[in-house]
This record gives structure tokens, C-alpha cells and sequence, in this order.
């Protein structure tokens, strides 16, 4: 305690005398006199000071929980506790379902339209997260089956005049087939090659539809694409907005309900087993090939389908909306929000997209805010906003029938 | 007497190489149905890296691996991936332990339930009747394998949280779960007090003789195994320096040089 006390004072002093040339002193060439701006010195120290406190405090908190981690003592904030009372779950789950529905009859196009984007990269987070959450198969070019998506619907709509709802299933497959594509050569890999090799076929994507002129049009991209159609209904651009976004909580409820289906079965299991341990998961009889395969492709349908939306919402894409920086931050939403977990991921899918969409009056400060936020985020929950919850399992047993009965 | 039982595992002038170092050299071998047999020898003997070849984690430089399950025909098992050759009836545990530490105990023992089940993605997304009742027979199956070793009282934890004896048990209930006919155990008792080793010797008897099990396992303490295991195999720089029963293995002067040679208490 006297020693943080002791530690945070040094730690003010010392931003006294760093920050004291710039804050106390001012020269002031038109009248040739300097000015002493003593008060100052006192924020720095205080400001200093306090920060420098509350940063050990917190640090020291970290610790102590860390060491009850250990200890096998298991410190449920009240978040996780709530989430395990599966009816307070289930009344939360209703209740955001209907803020869902409502929200274009409450809000403007504008709004609306804003939430299709994070609908999207919920989409986009719960698949990646198949992969990076469950299977821990590190993938820094996931963007490159959204793009896949979404070239091939605007691809398909341009040369051949197709329409969204016949290609939303081929854009998935489409996706899931360039996932098996690149989950062959990468088996073998793992950590850092893994994540060398999938950067570097993200951006083979981008290159290739910035080069295939004949195909993709170029860097100049492909405009005019269609939106979804309702059985021939002609639709203004709020109704349209409107019917995307009603298709993305459709399509969001949908991924909700298989990942979670397939989190807590045997694939799901193989997977989460996978990321644990490559060695003892095959000795268990898992087939790694296999495995590690299906949930690449599984990811990658899921990012082939919101592609094809995503295509039919801002009906123009070019390479530009394709590049490592999407792929950063559909990763950055699976970490931020916790590895596995679906509840997190949407979470994180929610803040790292509509705070810089809601900050836009701090937009020169925007990367800066995300790095400090990320930063802080690895040194304080490193497992992400929503830990992995365990799952309990309803057994019967031999001894348990005389023993309570 | 062993000459009437049905040979499980025969292994033949098996050797591995690790660039220059020869760490197994044409060690042969037999386990049959209801043995308990024991491969033993000093640190850095080869036991691990046999265990390793057998199981499919290392392809061996050369040497037969053959399987003959009963009521089926012989396989070679050399260059096999890993996944198959526990498909084929052969498990094993780790010196090293390995298991899935931020599963719950439970959930460790149902991995091992995989190979013996089938639902694909398809139907465990649809989640129809039959991938419940398929659910619901591995929990009940692992469950009872989790009595079995002792460990009920842990099912919902987290493995990384359990004692050091209980991860032991617990791997050896994974890898029950995948219905082995032979069971290969790597230092079972390394780490383990008296007590837990007593406790775990009673396990292996009640395994080999209840669920008709024959077992391998590597022991770098001799004592323990003398108890309970015949044949006893005795590995020294990867060559087989003598085989035997007990008695045999105790009074081989070979055997004795070896592990005096290795540490005075043996
Ligand atoms: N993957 C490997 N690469 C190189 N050398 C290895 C490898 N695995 C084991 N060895 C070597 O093989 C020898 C036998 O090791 P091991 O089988 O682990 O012995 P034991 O289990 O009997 O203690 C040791 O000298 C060890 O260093
Ligand atoms: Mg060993």
C-alpha cells in the first residue's frame, strides 16, 4: 500500500519535470516576457498521480483474481453469473430479439443502415470465430471469403443478370469451397506460419480481382448491383435498407443457432479439443485433416454468404473494401469479445463498429483510442469481454440413482 | 503358459532414428489378451518413443508393427495416422499429460467417445432424435468411466483445475472412452504419492480384468511394476536388454547393472 502510494508519487514527479517545459513555461516573443503558468504544475501532479494509482490498483486487482484462477477458486463476476440462469437468459435473448425487429420503425435509414454494417461483421465474427475461437486456427485473411461472396454475386448479376436470393447459396458454397482450398495446404501449419500463410492469401484476393480486368472489372469495381429482391415488389431506398436489414437478423439468428448447435456437439468438441491439444486430439481418434477442414470451411461459408449481402446493400464493391484491415478487425472482434464465445463475439462486433461509427467527431483520434483500448483489453482480459462458459451436461449415472433418491 | 493366448500386438525389430541417434533399436515385443505387460528402464531409455511409434505419433525407420484384433484380420500399423490406429482398438496416455485442459472433465472423457460415433455437421446442426440419443449415450457413457476411475465427483470442472492424480485417472478414463482392446499406459504413476500409487495399481487390475482389457505400460520405477505386471520388458539406450517374468527380471544381472548404473535406489 505505501509503496504503490510511494511507487504513484515518483511516478508524478517525474511527469512534473518531463511536462514542465511545456505547460509552466511560456515564452511569449511579442511582448519579450515569460509567463510561469505555476498552476498547471499542480493538475500534472494530481492528474499524474491519481492515474498512476488507479493503474497499479487495477493492476494488483488483475493479480489477485489471476492467482484465484489458479487456485481453482472460481470468481464469477456478476455478467458470468447472470448468463449461467438460463431464464434470465432466455427473457434477455427475447427481449433484444424484439429491440431487433423494431429498430427500423424506431430509428432512420440512416441508423439502419449503420446496424446492417455491424449485423454483418456479427456474421462475420461468429464465422471466423469457428475457426479462431474454436478450432484455434489463427486466420489473418478471412476477409478474403467475404470478398469471394461478395464478387460472386456481383460477378454473377453483372455477366449474367442473377439474382440475390439464387446467389446467396452459391456465395456461401462458393466461400466454403475457397475455404477447402486453402485449408489443404495448411494443415501442417501452425502459430506463426498459419498466420503468415493466410495473410498472404487475403491479399492474393485482393491482388487478383485488382488485376482480372476481364472478370472483376478491376480496381475500378463493379457498380449497379441489385438489390434483394421482394417477388418482383419495386422498393425505395429506405424500404430497401429496411428489407437488408431484416434479412441480416434473419441471417444472424440463423449463425447464432448453428454455431451454437454445432459448439455444443461432437464436431464442435473435436474442435475446441483441436485448439487444445493437436497431439492428444488424433491419439483420441480425431481426424485432424478432417477437423481442421470443416470448420475452415464452415467459416468460410458463412463469410461467402454476408458477402453476397454485403455486395446487395452498398451495390457497388471494389478490391478497396477488401483489404487486411477488414481482417484485422473481424479478428479483433472474435479476441476482444472472447475466443468461442458467441455472446462475446457479438458484443465485440457491436463496439468495434458502431463506437468509431458513433465517434466520428474524434475520427483523427479513432486508431489511437482502438490501440489503448486493445492494449488495456491484453493486459486486463486477456480471455476477452465474455469468458468461455462452461458446459454442464444432464447425466443419469449408476451411483447417483441409490445414492439421492 | 502364454503360448495358448491369443497375440494382441506383436512388435518386430522396431527402430526409430532421430537424425544420428538411434532412440529405439530392433526392440521386439509381444502383449497378449489379459496381460498386464510392462516395459521398463532408466530416463531416456526409448520407452516413450516405442510408445510413440506403435501409436502412430512417429513412423518408425524400420520394424513391423502388427495388430490382430480378435475376430479380425492382422494389421500393420506402421505409418497409420494416429486417429486410426485408436480406431483400430489401441489407446494410450501421456508421460507428459495431455489433456484438454479448458474443457471440463466430462467433456475430456466424451472426446474420447468420437471415433465410436458419427454425427456430421449436417445432423448436428438438424439435431434430430437420433443425434440426441447419440449425445446422450456418450455423456452416460463417459460418465459411468468417469465412476469407473473415481473422478465423478470433478465431472464439471475444468481438468486444468484437478490434482495431479486425478489428471493421471482422468486420461486414463479418455482414453477408455474409445473402447481399446489394449491400452497403452505411458508413467502412469509419475508424481504420484504412495497412497494415489497403490490406488492406481488397484485401477490397471480392474481394468485388465473387468473390461478384458490387456495393457502396456511404461514404468520408470521397478518396484511397482514387479507387483502387477507380467511379462516385464527392460529397455536400456533403445535396445531390449532382457524380458521375463518378474522373478526373472530381478535376478538379471543385466537388469541390475542397468539401473544401478542409472541411480543407486533401484
Ligand atoms: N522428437 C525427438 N527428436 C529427437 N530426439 C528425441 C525425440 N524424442 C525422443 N528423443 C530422444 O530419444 C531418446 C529416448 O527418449 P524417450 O523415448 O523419451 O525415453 P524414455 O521415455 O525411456 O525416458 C532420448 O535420448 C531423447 O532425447
Ligand atoms: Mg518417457
Amino acid at each position: 500500500m505505501l509503496q504503490d502510494f510511494k511507487q504513484s508519487l515518483v511516478v508524478s514527479l517525474w511527469f512534473v519535470f518531463l511536462t514542465f517545459p511545456l505547460l509552466v513555461v511560456r515564452v511569449n516573443t511579442i511582448e519579450n516576457v515569460v509567463v510561469w503558468r505555476w498552476s498547471n504544475i499542480l493538475w500534472v501532479a494530481i492528474g499524474s498521480f491519481v492515474l498512476s494509482y488507479f493503474w497499479r490498483f487495477l493492476l494488483l486487482r488483475r493479480n489477485r483474481r489471476q492467482k484465484q484462477a489458479e487456485e481453482g477458486i472460481a470468481s464469477y463476476g456478476p455478467l458470468q453469473a447472470a448468463l449461467d440462469n438460463i431464464l434470465l437468459r432466455n427473457r434477455a435473448m427475447a427481449v433484444l430479439l424484439v429491440l431487433a425487429l423494431i429498430f427500423p420503425l424506431i430509428f432512420d435509414t440512416y441508423q439502419t443502415n449503420i446496424m446492417v454494417t455491424a449485423l454483418i461483421f456479427v456474421v462475420l465474427g461468429l464465422g471466423l470465430n469457428i475457426g479462431v475461437g474454436l478450432a484455434g486456427l489463427l486466420d489473418l485473411g478471412y476477409v478474403a471469403f467475404f470478398g469471394v461472396g461478395a464478387y460472386s454475386y456481383a460477378i454473377l448479376n453483372y455477366y449474367f443478370d442473377l439474382g440475390f436470393w439464387i446467389v446467396l447459396p452459391i456465395g456461401g458454397i462458393l466461400g466454403c469451397l475457397f475455404g477447402i482450398v486453402l485449408g489443404f495446404p495448411i494443415l501442417r501449419l501452425r502459430g506463426d506460419y498459419l498466420a503468415i500463410v493466410t495473410l498472404g492469401f487475403g491479399m492474393i484476393f485482393k491482388v487478383m480481382m485488382e488485376n482480372w480486368e476481364t472478370l472483376s472489372l478491376g480496381p475500378s469495381g463493379i457498380a449497379n448491383i441489385d438489390r434483394p429482391g421482394f417477388f418482383g415488389v419495386q422498393m425505395s431506398l429506405a424500404q430497401s435498407t429496411t428489407y437488408i436489414y431484416y434479412i441480416m437478423i434473419a441471417l444472424v439468428v440463423l449463425t447464432i443457432i448453428v454455431t451454437n448447435r454445432l459448439k455444443n456437439s461432437r464436431v464442435g468438441r473435436a474442435w475446441i479439443a483441436l485448439r487444445e491439444d493437436e497431439i492428444a486430439c488424433v491419439a483420441m481418434g480425431i481426424d485432424m485433416a478432417r477437423t481442421k477442414l470443416s470448420a475452415y470451411a464452415l467459416g468460410a461459408f458463412w463469410a461467402g454468404i454476408v458477402g453476397v449481402i454485403f455486395a446487395a446493400k452498398t451495390t457497388f464493391i471494389n478490391p478497396a473494401s477488401f483489404t487486411f484491415m477488414e481482417s484485422a478487425i473481424i479478428l479483433s472482434i472474435v479476441v476482444l469479445g472472447g475466443m468461442g464465445s458467441i455472446l462475446g463475439v457479438i458484443l465485440g462486433a457491436f463496439i468495434l463498429v458502431l463506437l468509431p461509427e458513433y465517434l466520428r467527431a474524434f475520427s483523427e483520434y479513432r486508431m489511437l483510442v482502438f490501440g489503448a483500448a486493445m492494449v488495456l483489453m491484453m493486459i486486463f482480459r486477456p480471455q476477452g469481454l465474455i469468458s468461455n462458459l462452461r458446459q454442464i451436461y444432464q447425466y443419469k449415472g449408476t451411483k447417483d440413482k441409490t445414492a439421492h433418491d | 503358459m502364454t503360448e495358448n493366448k491369443h497375440k494382441l500386438l506383436e512388435v518386430k525389430g522396431l527402430t526409430m532414428d532421430f537424425g544420428g541417434l538411434r532412440a529405439v533399436d530392433s526392440v521386439s515385443l509381444a502383449v497378449h489378451e489379459g496381460e498386464i505387460a510392462a516395459l521398463i528402464g532408466p530416463n531416456g531409455a526409448g520407452k516413450t518413443t516405442f510408445f510413440n511409434c506403435v501409436t502412430g505419433i512417429y513412423t518408425p525407420t524400420s520394424g513391423d508393427i502388427l495388430l490382430h484384433p480378435k475376430g479380425l484380420e492382422t494389421r500393420r500399423l506402421n505409418g497409420l495416422k494416429p486417429n486410426k490406429v485408436t480406431e483400430m482398438g489401441l489407446a494410450r496416455t501421456f508421460q507428459n499429460i495431455r489433456l484438454f485442459s479448458s474443457m471440463t472433465v466430462l467433456e475430456n472423457v466424451m472426446i474420447g467417445r468420437h471415433c465410436r460415433t458419427r454425427s456430421g455437421i449436417f445432423r448436428s446442426i438438424i439435431r434430430n432424435r437420433g443425434v440426441r440419443e447419440e449425445e446422450q449415450e456418450i455423456v452416460e457413457t463417459s460418465y459411468r468411466l468417469l465412476e469407473k476411475v473415481g473422478l465423478e465427483k470433478f465431472v464439471n470442472e475444468f481438468a486444468r483445475n484437478l490434482p495431479y492424480g486425478a489428471q493421471r485417472r482422468l486420461e486414463i478414463a479418455r482414453a477408455l472412452a474409445t473402447d481399446p482392446f489394449l491400452l497403452l499406459l505411458d508413467e502412469p504413476a509419475a508424481g504420484m504419492n504412495p497412497y494415489e500409487t497403490s490406488e492406481l495399481d488397484q485401477l490397471i487390475c480392474r481394468i485388465s480384468e473387468e473390461e478384458q482389457i490387456a495393457i502396456l505400460l511404461i514404468e520408470h520405477d521397478m518396484k511397482l511394476v514387479m507387483k502387477i505386471s507380467n511379462p516385464i520388458y527392460v529397455m536400456e539406450y533403445g535396445k531390449k536388454i532382457a524380458q521375463g517374468s518378474p522373478l526373472d527380471i530381478r535376478d538379471n544381472p543385466k537388469v541390475i547393472e542397468a539401473y544401478l548404473g542409472e541411480e543407486v535406489d533401484a
